[in-house]
């Protein structure tokens, strides 16, 4: 009989994960159930006063700004892609076009941050054209807000949901639009009804990629946000750093990979539940 | 009575430098079937797309019950399409396929439902109704589309060749299904296909085209019998050709000389002249073969022989298809009914030499130019 050696394969991306995952998410549940050291570092005794602290308003507001943004943000983000992914997926040049996509991803993301606080900043370009063209008599406020946030994060993610929704409409089936319309519908009935639909498990891949890693902001509202827009990534980073509070930060960190991991599972159990295709089913039934 | 009246007057279309469509004209009458036949690429569904409103002409108008409808969008045409690969939506099941027009239109659970179920009955895809589209044959996706189509209660259904994506034995079952179900439902069809036995088949009335051109419109018979040039003789059905000169004109007939055949008798189709060179068609089952030289008891200035030797023979037990070699240029087909029985006769077979005739009444004369 021959051995299956298969899960040796999986060894070196197990003890991978194992190191760097594993042990440091217990290390942090560990911690979040200690008490707070002097100056930083736990004190080995149990305590449940850091998830008491989470009731605290002040940090429920900012659970709430960080769902907020996250939800603004992704859904502007799948507005803006799902025409970009259509027109790509029809264009003739569909490689140069992916290829400019993908271009911004050469370029280090704290310096494209950096580059959109030389363009929203006081002395910004977008300040020195108002200006120059007579629009408004001063500088207006541009950065260190919400709206600054929203702009820059929908800005860093378009490219993860073009590029999965480019797939999903590349796949699809145009001559669908024109039976839709043969039947009845008007033009946006048939976005609605059979586009849109036919193209869900990009749409759905799209949110996964965009909202889950907005949940877990941190550059973004650290560089160009302010004080209405404190995400839950900048308070873990102040408790660690400037309040010292490690267990305080390791239970927010908690609640953070709590409600991520809820979205995902939530947003993965959205794609297609339907009746296996024949086709899988005939591949299935061939293995 | 349901159905609408369609004309199509002057079309034109190109794409680019290449002209698809020249100047067709052609008009359906109310509840016919009428179907446009023509070889692949000759611009059948560029025609079915204008008249479903996804294509615009460059030229012509489009009367639909002697209204014009060219600058109506699609979904407001009456018309609607089966499309060649039938475009069934893949996320929603048979049953919600079906009731697609009827959820545009807003229609309630309850109409949906007694509409739905009368043409999945009438398509037969009772036992379907939770499948996807993946899920179904080819025959049942047909099936789908069209009840699809018809639940809209169009005025004219359009149907891009909705068989060639089927099996011979499944295409032939379709065809006599479609053809019920367009007596049944009573509405105007335009069925396209490259078949020229499914148009036969099923037409009231029948187009042939080749490279954007409408040649002739017919009914099957007319178009068979009758073809108006030799693209059309040869497309529809075999045939066989003989190219000669006028030598003689009589009152109904003509005596044409044929290279490597001799002087035939042909029938006066058309007006004839001394000097012109004509083709000539003669269907191989108009053509009769026997060992024996043939004699007439009546009219034998009526009848062409020509002697010849059999090159091949395929016989499919109702019938027999002879190849008869009489010289170079010339190689007949043709079909000899069994209509006895087969093995008491002393049948004809290969390398036998036989005599080969036809009444000058059975060959049709489909062109004509004058020296
Ligand atoms: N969108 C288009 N752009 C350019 N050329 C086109 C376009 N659509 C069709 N054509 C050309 O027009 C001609 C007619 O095409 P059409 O699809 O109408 O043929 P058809 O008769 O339906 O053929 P088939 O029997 O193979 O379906 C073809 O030469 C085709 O290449
Ligand atoms: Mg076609």
């Amino acid at each position: 009989m021959r051995k299956n050696y298969g899960k040796l394969y999986t060894a070196p991306v197990l003890l991978w994960l194992t190191v760097f995952f594993v042990i440091p998410g217990l290390i942090i549940v560990v911690f979040s159930f200690l008490k707070k050291g002097l100056y930083g570092g736990v004190v080995w005794k149990f305590s449940m006063e850091a998830y008491r602290a989470l009731f605290q308003p002040a940090f429920l507001k900012v659970v709430l700004v960080t769902v907020y943004i996250s939800v603004v943000s992704t859904f502007l983000t799948l507005l803006l892609s799902i025409p970009v992914a259509y027109f790509i997926a029809r264009s003739k040049a569909k490689n140069i076009l992916l290829l400019l996509i993908i271009i911004p991803f050469w370029t280090n993301f704290l310096i494209r941050i950096f580059a959109w606080i030389a363009i929203l900043g006081n002395n910004g370009f977008l300040n020195h054209f108002f200006i120059s063209i007579g629009l408004f008599p001063d500088y207006i406020q541009l950065l260190y807000n919400q709206y600054a946030v929203i702009l820059v994060t929908v800005y860093t993610n378009l490219p993860y949901a073009i590029l999965p929704l480019y797939v999903n409409v590349e796949k699809f089936d145009f001559s669908l639009l024109e039976a839709a319309r043969d039947l009845g519908a008007t033009k946006s009935q048939a976005i609605f009804r059979i586009f849109l639909p036919n193209i869900k498990v990009g749409i759905i891949t799209a949110i996964i990629f965009t909202f889950i890693p907005a949940l877990g902001s941190y550059a973004i509202p650290q560089l160009v946000g302010g004080a209405d827009s404190y995400m839950v990534g900048n308070i873990i980073a102040r408790e660690l750093t400037i309040n010292r509070n490690w267990p305080l930060a390791s239970s927010m960190s908690v609640i953070l990979t709590l409600v991520t991991t809820v979205a995902i599972l939530f947003f993965v159990n959205m794609k297609p539940g339907r009746t296996m295709t024949r086709t899988a089913v005939q591949a299935k039934a061939k293995v | 009575m349901k159905g609408s009246d369609l004309k199509i007057k002057n079309l034109s279309k190109s794409f680019g430098d290449t002209q698809v469509l020249k100047n067709i004209s052609f008009r359906v009458k109310k509840g016919e079937l009428f179907s446009i036949l023509g070889p692949s690429g000759c611009g059948k569904t560029t025609l079915l797309r204008i008249i479903g409103g996804f294509e615009d002409p460059d030229e012509g108008r489009i009367l639909m019950d002697n209204q014009d409808i060219l600058e109506l969008a699609p979904n407001k045409r009456g018309v609607n399409t089966i499309f060649q690969n039938y475009a069934l939506f893949p996320h929603l099941s048979v049953y919600e396929n079906i009731a697609f027009p009827l959820r545009i239109k807003k229609y309630t659970d309850g109409e949906i439902k007694e509409e739905v179920e009368r043409y999945l009955v009438l398509a037969r895809l009772q036992d379907h109704i939770r499948k996807y589209p993946s899920q179904l044959s080819g025959g049942q996706k047909q099936r789908v589309a069209i009840a699809r189509a018809l639940v809209n209660q169009p005025n004219i259904l359009l149907l891009d060749e909705p068989l060639s994506a089927l099996d011979a034995k499944l295409r032939q079952h379709m065809l006599i299904e479609l053809d019920s179900i367009h007596d049944d439902v009573g509405i105007t069809f335009i069925y396209v296909t490259h078949d020229q036995q499914e148009a036969m088949s099923v037409s009231d009335y029948m187009a042939v085209m080749n490279k954007g051109e409408i040649l002739q419109v017919g009914t099957p018979s007319e178009i068979y019998e009758k073809p108006v040039n030799a693209f059309v003789a040869d497309f529809i059905g075999e045939t066989n050709f003989i190219e000669g000169k006028v030598t003689e004109v009589g009152e109904t007939t003509g005596r044409i000389s044929v290279e490597g055949l001799g002087v035939l008798t042909v029938d006066k189709d058309c007006p004839i002249n001394v000097g012109d060179r004509v083709k000539l068609t003669i269907r191989p089952e108009k053509i009769r073969i026997t060992k024996k030289e043939p004699v007439f008891a009546t009219n034998p200035e009526q009848f062409n022989v020509i002697k010849g030797k059999v090159d091949e023979v395929i016989y499919t037990g109702f019938q027999s298809k002879f190849f008869v070699k009489v010289n170079a240029k010339y190689l007949f087909r043709l079909i000899k009914q069994h209509v006895k029985y087969y093995l008491d006769e002393a049948p004809i077979s290969w390398k036998d030499e036989v005599f080969i005739w036809w009444n000058c009444d059975d060959s049709y004369l489909v062109e004509v130019s004058a020296s």
